[in-house]
This record gives structure tokens, C-alpha cells and sequence, in this order.
């Protein structure tokens, strides 16, 4: 596990700063598009749909009970 | 840089998937068997148990089979048997939920790297893990806490939906705001006391949201405690080690790419990244 990292918590450098207007465009596309995979597995098929029928519900449905979200 | 850290959470969520399965199949399969077998026990004695006493005996063909869909033989065919929901069904549910928690995670991380004080990667991925777990599963579900099959009136889906994404929402930006106050506080009063605040304002509001937001309990007067409690210890159990082996994981893995840079430095080659 412990190989080759520093042993004390501070490090010799500090993490560089991403700008905020960098970071910008990945968080709008990658943000949506990964609350978009969380919606799939938490809410589609439940309280509202974009796909007809209720194949997604059922297959990831003992994944949305464990993980919190109203499923029925 | 960024692509690399979004790419870096989405593969630890992914591992961190995985070993949510197995604590899901260890100890979450368990209570959701049971709570589908009181769920059938229920149905079989009597058609449906939920509030309709306007028609009991009126015989509606769509309204009520959802009660009890789990069941693989009752209907449409496109209804997967147990043995996927429980197989197949959950692990890719929790794959797609971790690589989604994951790189959310990455982005949040990627934003705080620098912004946090002296944080180096392991104490900022585990730092922001911590908070992570606590904004969108451990507060949130004291609220609104996990319910297996059989607990909840199909009826309610929607409002139960509803309040659940406020109140996370409602959670999220509570934390947020907590950490920008923290932040904006530190240079006058000092990363301790900056962090007291930032605490107490998220305490504050998520306290004054469980109040004002209406309470929801439709657990069945014959569920059995020990099931509903098992289930919902299982239901943290499976976020909390997701939550711990994306932190631990992402941090240790952050911090090898940044020796490996600091020696390329020292040798005087191109670093990867930094």
C-alpha cells in the first residue's frame, strides 16, 4: 500500500488551483450527463418516465431500495 | 488535468461499485428477500391493503398489480425474475450509481484541489468524501430514511419522489453554502472556528428543512421492526462503504500521480500533469 508516498500529511506542494472558467464546460456536460445516470438508476420509471414500460425500474430495482430512493 | 481527474473517479466509483455489491449481497439481499416475502403474504390475504376504501371490490386490471410486482410471474413478461434483480439488475445499478457518484466526486474534488488550505490529495479526497456521505446520504436519510418492498403506498410515489430530491437538493446546497462560509471565514477566524460555522449553518438549515418538510411513514402496521431496521442499516452500510473506498481510493491514487510528477520534477523531466 504504502509505497514511494510521503509519510507526513502535508505535502511538498500544494495542488494547483483549476479556474473556475476551466472547469466551467466539465461540470455543465459531465454534471449532467452523470445526474443523468443517477436519475436512471434512482427515479426513471418511478415517479415520472422517459422510457415506456418499466423494464429499468425492475432490473435496477433492488439497487434504488438499497441506495434510498423511493422506488413504488 | 480535469479529463484525467473525471476519468480517475469514474474508475475508482466503478471498483467502489463493486465492493458495494458485495456488502449489498451480503447483508442487503437478506431483508429485501424478507420484506418481498411479508409483501406476498400480504397480498395473498388480502387484494390490497392501501387506502381505497371507496371500491374495494371493483376489479381494476392496471391499478393495483404494481402492488406487488416484484413477484416474477404475475405479469407483462418484460418483469425480470429475482435472481436478476438481485443479480445482474443490482450490480449494474450500483456500477452506474458509483461511476455517477464518482465523477461527480471528481468534479467536486477538481474545484476544492487548492481551495482548501494546505489539503494534500489523501486528506482532501477523504475529507470531501466525509461530507459527501453526510450531505447526500446520512442527513437526507435521517429524514427521509431507505424503505424496503412492501413499505410505501404506490399511490404516494410522487410526492415521496418530490420531497426526497428537495430535501437532498435542499442538502447539497446546505453544504455548499456551509463550505463557502467556512472558507470566506478562515483568514479571520481561523480554519477551526471557520469550520464550526460552516458546521453550524449547515446543522441549522437541515434541521429547520426536517422540520418544515412533512413527515412520511407508510411502513405497514404488521412489517416486522427488525427487517425495516436490518434493511436500513444495510442501505448506510452499502453508501458508506462506496463513500469510503471512493475517498480512500481517490486519494491514495491522486497522491501517487502527484509523486510520480514531483519525482519526474526532480529528475528534471516533463511531470504528467500537476
Amino acid at each position: 500500500m504504502a509505497h514511494a508516498t510521503p509519510h507526513s500529511g502535508t505535502p511538498a506542494v500544494a495542488l494547483p488551483v483549476i479556474s473556475a472558467a476551466e472547469l466551467l464546460p466539465w461540470a455543465v456536460f459531465g454534471g449532467l450527463l452523470l445526474v443523468l445516470m443517477v436519475y436512471f438508476v434512482g427515479a426513471e420509471q418511478g415517479a415520472t418516465s422517459l422510457i415506456q414500460g418499466r423494464a429499468v425500474h425492475e432490473f435496477v430495482h433492488d439497487a434504488r431500495h438499497l441506495l434510498g430512493f423511493p422506488c413504488h | 488535468m480535469i479529463g484525467i481527474l473525471l476519468a480517475r473517479g469514474m474508475l475508482i466509483g466503478i471498483l467502489a461499485g463493486f465492493l458495494a455489491f458485495g456488502v449489498a449481497t451480503l447483508i442487503g439481499e437478506p431483508p429485501v428477500e424478507r420484506a418481498i416475502a411479508f409483501e406476498a403474504a400480504q397480498g395473498a390475504s388480502h387484494a390490497h391493503d392501501h387506502h381505497d376504501q371507496a371500491a374495494p371490490s371493483a376489479p381494476e386490471g392496471g391499478g393495483h398489480d404494481h402492488h406487488h410486482h416484484h413477484a416474477d410471474a404475475d405479469d407483462d413478461g418484460e418483469v425480470f425474475s429475482r435472481d436478476t434483480q438481485a443479480g445482474w439488475g443490482l450490480l449494474t445499478g450500483l456500477l452506474v450509481y458509483g461511476a455517477a457518484v464518482g465523477g461527480l466526486f471528481a468534479l467536486t474534488y477538481a474545484y476544492a484541489q487548492g481551495r482548501m488550505g494546505a489539503l494534500g490529495p489523501r486528506d482532501l479526497a477523504g475529507v470531501l468524501a466525509l461530507l459527501g456521505f453526510l450531505a447526500l446520504v446520512l442527513v437526507p436519510g435521517l429524514k427521509y430514511p431507505a424503505n424496503p418492498p412492501a413499505v410505501g403506498d404506490p399511490d404516494t410515489i410522487q410526492q415521496r419522489t418530490a420531497l426526497y430530491f428537495i430535501l437532498l437538493i435542499l442538502s447539497v446546497a446546505a453544504m455548499v453554502g456551509a463550505m463557502v462560509t467556512a472558507r470566506r471565514l478562515t483568514a479571520r477566524w481561523g480554519a477551526w472556528n471557520a469550520a464550526l460555522a460552516g458546521a453550524a449553518l449547515f446543522l441549522a438549515v437541515m434541521v429547520a428543512a426536517g422540520v418544515a418538510l412533512p413527515e412520511v411513514n407508510e411502513v405497514p402496521d404488521a412489517f416486522p421492526a427488525q427487517v425495516l431496521w436490518r434493511f436500513r442499516l444495510a442501505s448506510w452500510g452499502i453508501h458508506a462503504t462506496l463513500w469510503a473506498a471512493l475517498g480512500l481510493g481517490y486519494g491514495w491514487l491522486c497522491q501517487a500521480a502527484q509523486s510520480r510528477d514531483l519525482q519526474a520534477l526532480r529528475r528534471g523531466d516533463r511531470p504528467a500533469l500537476l
